[in-house]
């Protein structure tokens, strides 16, 4: 991100020319005109309207009743709550750097010379084209305690596997393992695109000076691709927040909120079963995981221009 | 994973230069590797297959069947004859379809301007749009729900079109894309008397098939797979499911003991996707690179 900011050139040579430039931006506003009234309509204003709505109480779609901080103060009260949050720190501190570990160790591998490296290239990334929903649904079936592959394959092996679904930490687990199996294609193309920009002179210039694979790695390829790291922590830490459609058709949140995250979370307080629930309290769920987002991307921001700056 | 498999990466760039030690035993460790990863990783797609066309006898007798011993399709025909799985599959097109062509269309257009038109206050309004890319939809999904009624959109597909095509992630893919197309080419097409309008339909646009490619591909899938904003959306119309919601809300209730049901459907589910990314993947890491996504 700090890569944009510094190839956007400033406006200002183009101020000088007053028509020329109303001209740009009667050009510029019909080219985002599109676009911008979609996410003002659809992103903006409901963003607004999530931080009304979560000081009310609301239980249908009929007018609110302004509650002042009331939701709030219940969810730091609420148990669940905190365990969902616990649920999705536990989640992101796990998949994520297993994934873009794995992810940067496979894109380095498949940028190497090998036969066939295309076509395990786009294996490896299927899994991301599979809906969130069938990697759910799937992972289930492979996880099923009784008769799932998983637990069959232990069991040829003299192990007798987990009960994956009764228990709150190997449910855990296993919805950890299927994202992973799901996100890495993605770590390991961001990391093959960014692999391409690491020339080969600077590779052979450190081989000259004596350098072993590994110093090579660690001290040449992997600072060069720093953005390509900083770009799937802010893309991957986003995910995590907003996971949704894997855990819901994996485990429904159970056994009992041992899989629920807070997105997980926020849905079932606004809506279940049956329909609206109590809205305004879903929406000071979503209001909180927004925050906590942005101060998570903020945070990445500024650590990465920093680290930018002393290089 | 990274630190066995990195080590061994780089000797082997610089054996390739070197056509006697080109088959060296670290060629043969990084193969079988990179075969045993890819093994694993399209395991669960072979299972998913496998169970699709297995007896439900044979997926639950005890011990391991690599392969089905009785093939047969009851698990495509048994959820196809109850439930009205190809107006779900419909549904889905249609949804994903339109949803595809309003959001790519206002994303091209949208990174045009910020990669190639200079107006006040540009980059405010970028850093304002990606910082949307942050916004969950369980953050805004109820009021969405409020904003999406009172527009009286509910009860039809666009209360899913409208809301999932307000999308960022393109518009920031189309100008680090754009931003790489020279000035001087557009700047020749100005000095001939060509607006913004004319430039990007016959300079800009010709240019960025793999920008399209991309940008279809991932906004046709995530919509394809959509599933928590249209299970707010289309709750209460059962007539509108898309697939996702078909096989959540119907299909797993219903066969939550047959796996075999859920899972040919899911693949059914899954097979148009797996052959719009073979038929768009070679131009798949192209956009990506040349996006300076790096």
């Amino acid at each position: 991100m700090t890569l944009l900011q510094e190839r956007m050139p400033t406006a200002t040579p183009q101020r000088r020319r007053g028509g020329l430039a109303r001209g740009q931006a009667l050009a510029a506003g019909g080219f985002l005109l599109p676009n911008l009234v979609l996410i003002s309509v659809f992103l903006l204003l409901p963003l607004v309207l999530a931080f009304v709505i979560s000081f009310e109480k609301l239980g249908s779609l009929g007018p609110g009743e302004y509650l002042g901080i009331n939701n709030y103060a219940d969810l730091l009260k609420d148990r669940v709550f905190w365990e969902t949050l616990r649920n999705t720190g536990v989640f992101t501190l796990f998949s994520i750097p297993i994934a873009m570990a794995a992810g940067l160790g496979i894109a380095v591998l498949l940028n190497s010379v090998l036969p066939g490296r295309t076509l395990y290239r786009s294996i490896i990334f299927l899994p991301l084209v599979i809906s969130g929903i069938s990697t759910g649904v799937l992972g289930a079936w492979m996880f099923d305690q009784y008769n799932g592959f998983v637990n069959k394959f232990l069991a040829t092996l003299g192990i007798s596997g987990p009960s994956w679904q009764a228990n709150g930490t190997w449910a855990m687990a296993s919805v950890i393992i299927v994202t992973v199996w799901q996100r890495v294609g993605f770590d390991m193309l961001i990391y093959l695109a960014g692999l391409q920009g690491v020339s080969s002179e600077v590779q052979e210039a450190a081989t000259v000076d004596g350098a072993s694979a590994w110093q090579r790695f660690r001290h040449v390829v992997f600072p060069l691709l720093g953005p390509s790291t900083f770009f799937l922590l802010v893309m991957n830490m986003i995910y995590s927040f907003q996971v949704f459609d894997t855990v819901w058709a994996m485990t429904r949140g159970g056994p009992d909120y041992a899989t629920t995250t807070v997105s997980t979370y926020a849905y079932r307080t606004s809506f279940d079963e049956h329909g609206p629930q109590q809205l305004g309290y879903g929406a000071a769920v979503g209001v909180v995981i927004y925050l906590i987002t942005l101060a998570i991307t903020a945070a990445q921001w500024r650590f990465s221009s920093t680290r930018d700056q002393t290089d | 994973m990274s630190t066995t498999t990195t080590p061994a990466q780089a000797p082997a760039t610089s054996a390739t230069r070197r056509p006697r030690t080109r088959r060296s035993p670290w060629f043969w460790a990084r193969l079988a590797l990179a075969v045993v990863i890819t093994l694993v990783m399209f395991f669960p797609l072979y299972w998913m297959i496998l169970t699709s066309f297995s007896p439900q006898s044979e997926l639950y007798s005890a011990g391991l069947r690599w392969w089905p011993h009785h093939f047969t399709l009851d698990n495509y025909r048994d959820p196809i004859d109850l439930y009205p799985v190809w107006h779900w599959f419909w549904n889905s097109f249609v949804i994903a379809t339109l949803t595809t062509l309003i959001t790519v269309v206002c994303n091209l257009l949208a990174g045009y301007a910020f990669a190639k038109i200079r107006f006040r206050g540009r980059n405010p309004l970028f850093l304002l749009l990606l910082s949307t890319m942050m916004i969950p939809v369980q953050a805004v999904m109820v009021p969405q729900f409020r904003v999406s009624v009172d527009l009286g959109l509910f009860g039809n597909i666009w209360a899913v079109i409208l809301p999932e095509s307000a999308a960022v992630f393109g518009v920031f893919l189309a100008r680090q894309f754009f931003v790489a197309i020279p000035d001087e080419l557009l700047e020749a097409a100005r000095v001939d008397g060509a607006g913004h309008v004319r430039a990007f339909v016959q300079i800009v646009l010709p240019l960025c098939k793999p920008l399209v490619a991309v940008l279809v591909l991932l906004t046709f899938s995530s919509e394809w797979n959509s599933f928590a904003w249209p299970l707010v959306a289309l709750f209460s119309n059962n007539e509108l499911f898309t697939l996702p919601l078909g096989i959540v809300t119907d299909l797993q209730g219903q066969y939550s003991s047959n796996y075999g049901a859920i899972m040919a459907i899911s693949l059914l589910m899954t097979l148009p996707m797996i052959v719009l990314f073979v038929a768009f993947q070679r131009y798949f890491v192209q956009g990506l690179a040349r996006s300076g996504i790096k």
